[in-house]
């Protein structure tokens, strides 16, 4: 029995379905194998190795030292836009450290920085059309920032104060704005995939010219999720971007405990999805390729993945000590080596947008805004606990409203043993 | 074409395709006389009533489901139809001709990926569109209960209301089938029943599915629409030809009472409205049947009448008794109505088992152990 024989009839008996099983035997029998291209036969007893398959290599416009490696490879950026970006970077950047070391003095109960990753934000963000729909993971924050998403308004959110677009219900960093076309963070992982997907078929239907660009981490896309939602959006044509952040760890998960297979990037053409690996520290080379994405996928309603290769600087969140499970060194070597702060600063450097006065001047602004924010969000009132029971459905119904009833009587009478303001 | 067919005749012989076949050689159904190994546990009462006025038309309950798609794709261009081999029909039916009339963007195969699925369903309602996604079966239902039960369930609430996932509904065919062993009988509403941020609808059969089913799809909150595939065919009634809608959240008393109150949902209220003509024709007893089919939310006010009126109520229903819906309306039957009851509050439902193949007959609540139930709550 030939070696063919048998994978068929293994797949024969794996399948759930009899399409796929009459549809193989056809295909064996009538050759109607146009629907399958791969469909085709050798003589000869060979296994597809991953060894024997060379790694995707990263696409990368500058160099570590910021210098454009190939001058047809810049981007046309203006230079407003360009200073923009890195503007938006560095008050990411103080913005992490401010509520960081906050989160370490007890006033708010969670954070997440996203130290290292800052030129995958805003290399991403700056490329798309700020009606794109996003989802996001959590590490995400530039992008929202990019959009006018205010410093005050994450620290609002953080504190789950009464500005809060979500009314203090979610935990720090879950953001989102439906006036920035960000769809609210959710905490299990990889959920928002096969969401971006039926977004982005509503989008090719409604023929609104918008896609659908949706983040998630080198761990997240071990998920059963993200193996839905590939093979939903090229099945179905759904203009997509699937942008992984492959920063090398899922907590202490190091990838070569992740997957055995050349990263992400691999697995597009699997699913049949175009796909590029990035260098996720270039800020030139996210927006090349997040560009070239977007137009992609928009004119030809097709996803795209792109992974960019990063590294996460900073600990996991606030709950987690990373040198735990890494050394130092390891981290010290990514920050002295390869920063994409240094790198974009290099680079606006080279093209005199930037020098170490406007740093000094942007960071001491940035760290004045958001000082001042972050006092005002401290002491906006909460959300009434009533808001509890609201937005449970679109309209409250009778147990929710005796439950409520309950708790306001029961709070008369115990007003003393609760945080009431 | 004749490969079309072929493969259709292929599709119809496998696993999940049997159903279809044996549901239309179910004599039974029409209730004549079997043996006792394969005698439907229950016959099928055909609701009479008239939401709307105006022409009607014989439709089976797949016919019905049919129907009410059919009206919603036709009023609301966003609305789209997919999930596991919907195009060709359904293998239960539910979906044929739809595909023709509204076009493969509309109405489409997904891969076989019940997670994708309900994830795919909420985007799109997430961005304005109306999502009818469907789950083959019930008991496949679970490899999406993430993206159920933490993705569509919270949606509003954890934004604050900036996003929703309120324009999508699930449907997926639910309850026993005479032979459906573990995978094709169970009926998993007690797990979506602990879940905030969800409805959850059952009906008893064409009329209830239709009325029911259209105002799933127009409701503003994500809605599960459970259907009991023994009803499909099963199922036959005067259904209006016009569109209308049936309240969620409303209960039926379909055979008013006043000695013993009996809730049941799908095909479970046809077994009870059998249990209560044999209570008063053998034994004299007044049952009040109440048909619950809206699990969430649920008509508390219909229930705690009827449960004040007789003193005595029993539940009924397929899943199993541990943790099974009937235990929350016990528990609030018995905390709204104490000083009402007679007797303690019954529960009539599957065994804590799965759902076996041979054992089928002995598992579900039939009418037998319902008719006992009630005698026992009379003499309590």
């Amino acid at each position: 029995m030939s070696v063919r024989y048998v994978t068929v009839l293994s797949k024969l008996f794996r399948n759930r379905t009899s399409k796929a099983i009459t549809r193989r035997l056809f295909s064996v029998n009538l050759a109607a194998a146009e629907d399958n291209k791969n469909e085709n036969f050798t003589t000869s007893l060979e296994f597809l190795s991953p060894d024997t398959v060379k790694t995707i290599p990263s696409y990368r416009v500058l160099d570590l030292s910021g210098q454009v490696l190939n001058k047809n490879e810049e981007p046309k950026i203006d230079d407003a836009k360009l200073v923009k970006m890195y503007e938006t970077m560095v008050t990411l950047n103080v913005m992490d450290k401010i509520l960081y070391d906050s989160q370490r003095q007890g006033r708010i109960s969670f954070y997440m920085t996203s130290y290292g990753e800052e030129a995958s934000h805003l290399g991403s963000a700056a490329a798309l059309d700020n009606e794109d729909l996003v989802y996001a993971q959590y590490r995400e924050t530039g992008v929202l920032l990019w959009r006018g998403f205010t410093p005050e308004e994450c620290m609002n959110q953080c504190y789950g104060n009464n500005l809060d677009k979500g009314k203090g219900k979610q935990m720090p960093c879950h953001f989102g704005s439906k006036v920035h076309n960000f769809i609210t963070i959710s905490s299990p992982l990889t959920t928002q995939m096969p969401q971006a997907v039926g977004s982005a078929y509503a989008f090719k239907r409604a023929q609104n010219g918008k896609c659908v660009i949706v983040y998630f981490g080198d761990g997240a896309a071990s998920e059963g999720d993200a193996h839905a939602a590939f093979n939903f959006s090229a099945t179905l044509e759904c203009p997509v971007i699937f942008f992984c952040r492959n920063n090398g760890y899922a907590i202490s998960t190091p990838v070569k405990e992740q997957y055995r297979g050349d990263g992400i990037v691999s697995r597009g053409q699997g699913y049949g999805i175009t796909s590029i690996r990035v260098d996720g520290n270039d800020i030139l080379a996210v927006y090349n390729a997040t560009l070239a994405a977007r137009n992609y996928c928009l004119s030809n309603n097709k996803p795209v993945i792109v992974e960019a290769m990063t590294y996460r600087v900073g600990h996991h969140s606030t709950s987690d000590d990373s040198s735990a499970y890494r050394s130092a060194e390891e981290v010290k070597k990514w920050v002295q080596t390869d920063n994409p702060m240094v790198r974009t600063f290099k680079y606006l450097h080279g093209k005199n947008l930037w020098d170490e006065k406007k740093q000094s001047e942007c960071e001491k602004e940035a760290k004045s805004i958001i000082l001042k924010g972050f006092g005002r969000a401290e002491k906006v009132k909460k959300p009434n606990w009533t808001e509890m029971f609201t937005d449970v459905l679109a309209s409250e119904n009778d147990i929710l409203m005796e439950q409520k009833e309950y708790m306001r009587k029961h709070l008369e009478k115990y007003s003393d043993c609760y945080p009431l303001q | 074409m004749p490969l079309v067919i072929t493969c259709l005749k292929m599709h119809i012989r496998t696993f999940r395709g049997l159903f279809l076949n044996n549901l239309a050689k179910w004599r039974f159904l029409k209730g004549e006389k079997q043996g006792k190994r394969c005698a439907a546990h229950f016959n099928y009462q055909a609701d009479d009533s008239r939401p709307v006025e105006g022409e009607t038309t014989k439709l089976t309950m797949y016919q019905a489901i049919t129907d009410a798609m059919d009206i919603c794709m036709k009023e609301d261009p966003t609305a789209l139809i997919f999930g596991e081999d919907v195009a060709f029909g359904g293998v239960f039916r539910c979906s044929v001709g739809l595909q023709e009339k509204y076009g493969k963007d509309r109405v489409f195969n997904t891969p076989l990926c019940e997670q994708g699925i309900a994830g795919f369903a909420i985007g799109v309602a997430a961005v304005g569109s109306t999502a009818i996604a469907e789950i083959q079966f019930a008991d496949y239902i679970f490899p999406a209960f993430d993206q159920i039960v933490n993705e569509a369930a919270k949606f509003r609430y954890r934004s604050g209301g900036e996003f929703s996932c309120g324009k999508l509904t699930i449907r997926a065919p639910c309850s026993a089938v005479g032979h459906g062993g573990l995978y094709h009988s169970q009926s998993p509403e007690a797990y979506f029943a602990h879940t905030p941020g969800l409805k959850v609808v059952i009906p008893r059969g064409s009329v209830k599915a239709k009325g029911l089913l259209i105002s799933c799809i127009e409701d503003d909150d994500p809605c599960l629409f459970l259907e009991p595939k023994v009803l499909y065919r099963g199922a036959v009634e005067e259904v209006p030809v016009a569109k209308y809608k049936l309240p969620i959240g409303k209960a039926e008393i379909v055979i008013p009472g006043d000695q013993v109150t009996l809730i049941g949902w799908g095909t479970q209220v046809h077994v009870l409205c059998e249990v209560a003509m044999m209570a008063k024709e053998k034994h004299n007893i007044s049952c009040e049947v109440i048909d619950l089919y809206s699990i969430v939310p649920w008509d508390r006010e219909t229930v705690f009448n009827s449960a004040k009126k007789t003193g005595r109520t029993i539940i009924a229903h397929e899943a199993p008794y541990t943790g099974g819906f009937g235990a929350e309306l016990a528990a609030s039957i018995q905390n709204a109505c104490f000083l009402y009851l007679e007797a303690p509050v019954g529960r009539v439902a599957g065994f804590d088992t799965p759902f076996p193949h041979i054992f089928e007959p002995f598992y579900i609540p039939d009418k037998w152990r319902c008719l006992q139930a009630v005698l026992d709550i009379v003499n309590y």
